[in-house]
């Protein structure tokens, strides 16, 4: 099954990245990098079973960096929605110059 | 002996087609979750994808990790961001987002370019040695429970970095009510 979990984990990473290029919602981005940190792992996962469970480990790491970067991320929109009333991706360009 | 050959004891062909049904599930809930134009929709979708991902890991001998990911990922972060979508009132009256033709062509063009090196890189060979025995994932889960073989390493040799999440999620924690604390507080004092 290792092939097959690599696959799907393949095409849900392309797909994580297809959204964050074509969405402007800031939240729906978020969600992209959500989903690709889900494909990761199922990679670690799928190598755990055939390099030795320990690999699982990793996964409960991930998970912990994703729960922290979702708190902070979603403050950060917060923080941005209260200063600008939007979220749209393309009425944010500050750094544009 | 045929338990070890057989994940789960079951008949092959079912496993295998169970693992393509929520592989394909997800795929799909996965390209409806980056389609739909409601952010509500797109976060239910998203969570479907995480709970076939849920099973998928069930079907690969990870089953704390299943049951993680049903908690954490699908009951929690998932809860906290239709929480901040309910929050800013993004649920009606949306707003096309999509970009237009140019980067959905180029978008695109870099998904079949990231697809085609993640298929090279899975074609290549590792070696032997490193392989575990087939079934042995399952016989571990077997032999020690589910949750055993996971926690072990992970309070004796990765036991320095399960601290330093600890001080991750703190500063995570510390970092969010910072930016989320209201504006005006600092002006009034």
């Amino acid at each position: 099954m290792l092939a097959e979990a690599l696959f799907f984990s393949a095409v849900l990473f392309t797909i994580g990245v297809f959204g964050v290029l074509i969405r402007r919602n800031a939240i729906i981005v978020f969600m992209c990098v959500e989903l690709m940190l889900n494909a990761v792992n199922l990679t670690f996962v799928a190598f755990a079973q055939a390099y030795g469970v320990a690999g699982q480990v990793f996964v409960f790491f991930v998970m912990t960096v994703a729960a922290a970067e979702a708190a902070v991320g979603l403050a950060i929109i917060i923080a941005l929605f209260r200063h600008r009333q939007t979220v749209n991706l393309s009425n944010i360009n500050l750094l544009k110059g | 002996m045929q338990s070890l050959s057989m994940p789960h004891g079951t008949l092959p062909l079912l496993y295998t087609f169970h693992f393509y049904l929520f592989g394909f599930i997800a795929i799909g809930s996965a390209l409806l979750f980056v389609t739909r134009k409601s952010p509500v929709a797109a976060a239910l979708w998203l969570v479907n994808t995480m709970f076939c991902l849920a099973a998928l890991y069930v079907m690969l001998d990870a089953q704390f990790i299943g049951a993680i990911q049903v908690l954490v990922y699908a009951g929690a972060i998932m809860v906290v961001f239709l929480f901040v979508i309910m929050l800013l009132n993004l649920g009606q009256g949306e707003i096309h987002d999509a970009r237009g033709t140019g980067w959905k062509l180029t978008a695109g063009a870099v998904a079949i370019a990231m697809l085609a090196q993640i298929f090279a890189l899975t074609k290549a060979k590792t070696p032997i040695n490193l392989t575990l025995p087939q079934g042995f994932a399952a016989k571990q889960v077997a032999d020690a429970g589910a949750i055993a073989p996971v926690s072990g390493p992970l309070f004796h040799e990765y036991l320095l970095a399960f601290e330093v999440t600890s001080m991750l999620l703190l500063a995570a924690v510390v970092g969010a009510v910072v930016l989320g604390k209201q504006r005006g507080e600092e002006d009034a004092r």
